[in-house]
């Protein structure tokens, strides 16, 4: 093969593959099927910023891989295997390129920046409001499980030593001796009303897990020793799988629940039910 | 301190197999068994991601042989979800340190930054040797992980405690394999400290009369600043581990909080804190990644140089974004934590550098770029390594601008995305950054010449295969599929698996081939073509050694002295159209 | 010819040592108080399973039947009796449904236990004993049985690694004459041997009882049981 073929072999493949890699980013879909390459529908009330983000970065992103792949193999076309030819610098030589590099991307991560800080306030800086829907969930090899406060409106306490998940005691509840554990519902789904805040309180039995719904937009770690919390409001009803995307040993791709998001009737008719 | 001020520890010429080609102190050997070790560790790591890309797409079936590496973790064939995890994290960590680490910075740089800066070995040859072969202990720690009862460790390259820190309670994998990771990691900090200090030492020290720091070849630089972040960074890492052996065997509580219950097991500890961990290992952990790419970056900019025939468009510029890269690198470490529970506050004050990081990245891509135009590119093996390196640390790139921002790593983080991300480029850049370093300085090291046929088929396989496997696997963290997962059940990941299917088929097709490379590396070693003292016509020290391999003082008893800056390129010289750095010529005009 | 009675007399005196060789301890467990109510186990996190069960199974903590009865005791000597062998029949503990069975599995010590695995879904049973070795093993669909011993009497909690609801009791005795209860209460002891024996009643998580009984000849000998359960 001779060192001209293989410059402009280089170049075409290279523009080829660049083309090829935009495709299902574009049609959002795996070639000639219907499998989605995208995110799920947002259900949430902070998603869209999300998704906005996104796809601004995508179209910035893409744009500078299709560019930058193009000038590749343009000039691989060009000047690959050329021989004895007049050694020319690029128009302006670094300076220029030096400052549009400073510009561009400092355009772009500026205003990324900016508009990113605005969708994560509204995530994290912001605490649950008062009447949000107090849930407790429980991130345990490898289950996750949820916890309602029950007609007392108290949580009782963890008590790690008291756990016994063969009766469904996940949390250590001691309702002998403490009183508000007594009414507290244990559920393996995270049943929630549409439309109303929930305040997920997380705690995490005995490695790391994480909590992630796609279509909530939402991720959290759970952390052994630290409070956290997330804060939300699903917007349609439906059932969506709550994922564990931190890795805590070998039941981890198994680790999933169940989001079930109901009217605010049949919330309050599964929650009255559970009490029996 | 511009003119050679002290000499490398002089030894004499080494008699006998064992002082030769064993226990070495010459730099070249070190640099080669470096190199050694790396392809082992690759082939291995390889090995095992084949397995796993198998299981994946496969989950149930047995997989031919791999009984024979565990009766336990895959009875029958079938690998078991610990088994899987065990895969992986033998397959990162090896990939990470032994290799990355290994290969671009201390198999090259062993080999050519002394020649480069005209000395006649390292500062310290004998630390240099113990350099070596503490890599080569750590290294026989963490394979050992493979032969004991409980099996490798499974908490991933990255170790997360509490997983990694409460013990066996934990699970499979979390017993004395876990162990001997942080044991086997510990040992090579202590080898890449001594490594690094070395190459500080020698290349402030020991450069050759006329050898400033300006007339250094970018790869020498590149080795130089690489060395410079590696430092600071083990010196973090090798506490770190210490720390989580302590948990693990001596009753401490530095990663682990009260109150755990795992598996029906309550832990005694109190007071730690996960999170110590994360900070501790990602303070290292990102700057690692820069240590992988800057030796890469460097070496494919030296080679680009002299394939086109012409300077990059800024010398100087290069070596400060390699530089100002370097420094960034330590500001970072916090958006591996965005969502670990820090304070949020902390995700903006970490996100900023991160993306200012894309600057000098986006400078020296433009210069690769800017400085093809014009020039007189000579395509061989080494020229297509370098500009696959462009083109993929430009795809691999650009992913980490969203993973940069904390507002869409709600939705990224801990996806294929990331993984697509990183081994773009490491996995993939960094690579053929290593490649294009074989086959150029082949003929130097051996004295012959690799076959260019089966250099030019390596790279179009290995160049179409790697964007076949990696990036796919942006598409599927788009679709938020989770990674490290032993298998896809949950229902939005069941449609995902005829992607996986493909990825597969691609990952074994790249890795077939590989054995090209392997066979012309064996092949070429023995029977390839004599080569001349410098084939490509290039301008640094290496090229103006005596024989190939380099006496074993590089210079033959005489100190080289240097006139020139290190790309000498389009001038008129008696040699042609560039002028060696050790040429007392003057240049004519550009031609 | 209507057998004489010398005839019957005699058959009786032949058959009847055959039927009737050893004594027989039988009886019932009961309890008192108020069991723990049995809650409903949630598997939506592995639907395979999950679609096994037209109503949701139920926690076995505690399983009751009519009259007090108490189901899942294992009620064996303890004292009493020569240690026997071994038995050469293995035992089978099954995963199905995502649920172990039997909830409770009695068996001599060096007896080989056979875990199956009849699920879609992988399984990683970890019997958490403290007196024998303490071990866990996942076994993926299809994969043959896991075959393994105890060497030591010991009362062992099993839990499921990956599905946290899975949990089940190996009992492992020095000796072949135990019984379970089923959900009415009555176990049996048969072939016992004369002599005094002391008979335990054992019931999960902890619950112990001992009583001592003697046999002298053929008889069976009734012994009851009785636990007090509360309701947490």
């Amino acid at each position: 093969m001779r060192g001209n073929m293989g410059g402009k072999i280089f170049a075409v493949l290279v523009i080829v593959i660049a083309l090829a890699s935009a495709v299902p980013i574009v049609t959002h879909t795996w070639f000639g099927s219907n499998i989605s390459l995208a995110p799920p529908e947002d259900i949430s009330t902070h998603g869209s910023e999300i998704d906005k983000q996104l796809d601004e970065t995508m179209l910035e992103a893409g744009l500078s891989f299709l560019a930058a792949q193009l000038v590749l193999g343009v000039f691989v076309w060009q000047f690959g295997g050329r021989k004895d030819g007049v050694l020319k610098n690029f128009p302006g030589g670094a300076k220029y390129l030096v400052v549009a590099a400073l510009l561009l991307v400092g355009a772009e991560a500026v205003a990324l920046g900016a508009l990113g800080t605005k969708a994560w306030g509204s995530v994290y800086f912001q605490p649950a409001s008062a009447d949000a829907l107090q849930v407790q969930a429980q991130a345990g090899q490898f289950a996750f499980y949820f916890r309602y406060a029950g007609p007392d409106g108290k949580f009782g306490g963890i008590h790690p030593e008291k756990i016994d998940e063969g009766n469904s005691n996940f949390f250590g509840l001691d309702p002998e001796n403490d009183i508000p554990a007594r009414d507290d519902i244990t559920s393996g789904e995270l049943v929630i009303p549409v439309n109303k805040e929930i305040h997920l309180m997380m705690h995490a039995k005995d490695v790391g897990h994480s909590f992630y719904v796609r279509e909530l937009r939402i991720q959290q770690d759970f952390v052994p020793g630290l409070d956290l919390s997330v804060h939300f409001t699903a917007t349609k009803v439906g059932k969506y799988e709550i994922v564990c995307t931190q890795l805590c040993g070998l039941g981890h791709y198994n680790m999933k629940a169940y989001l079930n998001v109901m009217s605010q009737d049949d919330f309050d008719k599964w929650l009255k039910a559970q009490s029996q | 301190m511009s003119e050679a001020s002290a000499h490398a520890a002089h030894h004499t010429a080494p008699t006998g197999f064992i002082r030769k080609y064993v226990f070495s102190l010459d730099h070249k050997i070190i640099g080669l068994q470096y190199y050694a070790l790396g392809l082992v560790a690759v082939v291995t790591g390889m090995v095992l991601s084949w397995i796993m890309r198998i299981h994946l797409v496969w989950p149930n079936s047995p997989i031919p042989l791999v009984q024979w590496l565990s009766k336990v973790g895959a009875p029958g064939g079938v690998v078991t979800p610990e088994y899987y995890l065990s895969l992986m994290t033998m397959h990162g960590t090896l990939m990470v340190f032994f290799v990355l680490t290994n290969a671009p910075f201390a198999a090259f740089g062993n080999y050519f930054l002394p020649i480069q800066i005209g000395a006649e070995d390292m500062a310290f040859p004998r630390f240099n040797m113990m350099s070596f072969w503490t890599t080569f202990v750590a290294f026989c720690i963490l394979i050992s992980a493979f032969f004991v009862g409980d099996g490798p460790p499974l908490a991933g390259w990255t170790a997360y405690a509490p997983l990694s820190a409460v013990g066996k309670d934990s699970g499979p994998g979390e017993g004395l394999g876990q162990t001997l990771w942080g044991l086997s990691i510990f040992v090579f900090c202590i080898a890449s400290l001594l490594g690094s200090l070395n190459f500080i030492a020698t290349t402030l020290d020991l450069r050759t009369k006329g050898m400033t720091l300006a007339r250094m070849p970018i790869c020498t630089w590149a080795w130089f600043i690489t060395s410079c972040i590696s430092l600071l960074a083990f010196a973090v890492l090798l506490p770190a581990c210490l720390l989580l052996v302590l948990d693990r065997v001596g009753g401490t509580s530095f990663f682990i909080p009260s109150g755990l219950n795992v598996s029906d097991h309550l832990q005694p500890h109190q007071g730690g804190s996960p999170l110590l961990w994360q900070h501790l290992f990602w303070f290292f952990g990102h700057p690692e990644v820069y240590i992988a790419i800057v030796p890469a970056m460097g070496i494919v900019s030296h080679i680009l140089i002299n394939n086109m025939r012409k300077p990059l468009l800024s010398h100087k510029v290069i070596v400060y974004c390699m530089m100002a890269i370097g420094f960034l690198s330590y500001m970072v470490w916090g958006h591996h934590m965005f969502l670990s529970g820090m304070n949020p506050f902390s995700a903006l004050v970490f996100s900023f550098p991160t993306l200012m990081i894309t600057i000098p990245a986006t400078i020296m891509t433009l210069i690769w770029l800017g400085s093809l135009y014009g020039s007189n590119l000579r395509i061989n093996a080494a020229s297509l390594f370098c500009l696959g390196f462009i083109s993929m640390f430009v795809a691999g790139g650009v992913s980490g601008f969203f993973l940069a921002q904390p507002t869409i790593d709600i939705y990224l983080h801990a996806t294929y995305f990331v993984v697509g991300h990183f081994h773009m480029v490491m996995g993939v850049a960094a690579i053929f950054g290593v490649f294009a370093g074989t086959y150029f300085w082949f003929p130097k090291m051996t004295g012959r010449m690799m076959n260019e046929t089966l250099g030019r088929w390596h790279f179009w396989l290995s160049f179409i295969g790697t964007y076949a496997i990696f990036m796919p696997f942006h598409y599927l963290g788009l679709a938020g599929n989770v990674r490290r997962y032993s298998a896809f059940t949950d229902d939005f990941l069941v449609p995902l698996v005829p992607v996986h299917k493909f990825i597969t088929y691609a990952a074994l097709f790249t890795g077939a081939a590989q054995l090209i490379f392997l066979f012309n590396l064996i092949y070429s070693r023995f029977k390839g073509p004599a080569a001349t003292a410098n084939p490509w016509e290039c301008t640094s020290l290496e090229w103006s050694t005596p024989s190939s391999p380099p006496p074993f003082d590089n210079f033959g008893g005489v100190h080289p002295v240097v006139y020139h800056d290190p790309y000498q390129y389009g001038v008129k010289s008696s040699t042609g159209d560039y002028l060696m750095q050790t040429s007392p010529e003057r240049a004519g005009e550009t031609p | 010819m209507r057998a004489s009675k010398p005839c019957i007399a005699l058959l009786m005196a032949t058959l009847c040592p055959a039927l009737m060789f050893g004594g027989t301890i039988s009886g019932k467990v009961t309890y008192t108080g108020t069991p723990a109510k049995q809650k409903a186990i949630d598997m939506s996190k592995e639907p395979s399973c999950a679609k096994q069960h037209a109503t949701p199974v139920m926690t076995e903590g505690v399983v009751t039947g009519p009259n007090n009865a108490l189901a899942n005791v294992v009620v064996y000597i303890s004292a009493g009796a020569d240690d026997a062998n071994a038995p050469a029949q293995a035992v089978t503990f099954t995963q199905k449904g995502c649920q172990y069975g039997p909830h409770v599995l009695a068996m001599h010590t060096g007896q080989e236990l056979d875990v199956l695995n009849e699920d879609q879904t992988s399984h990683n049973i970890h019997p958490l004993a403290k007196v024998n070795r303490e071990w866990n093993k996942s076994q993926p669909p299809g994969t043959p049985p896991i075959k393994d011993k105890w060497d030591q009497p010991e009362v062992i909690e099993v839990k499921c690694n990956i599905h946290p609801w899975m949990h089940g009791w190996f009992v492992v005795l020095k000796t072949n004459h135990y019984s379970i209860t089923g959900e009415n209460g009555g176990f049996s002891l048969p072939n016992l041997p004369p002599g005094k024996y002391t008979i335990t009643a054992w019931h999960e998580p902890d619950g112990k009882q001992t009583q001592e009984v003697t046999i002298s000849g053929n008889e069976t000998k009734s012994v009851d049981f009785s636990f007090v359960l509360k309701p947490y």
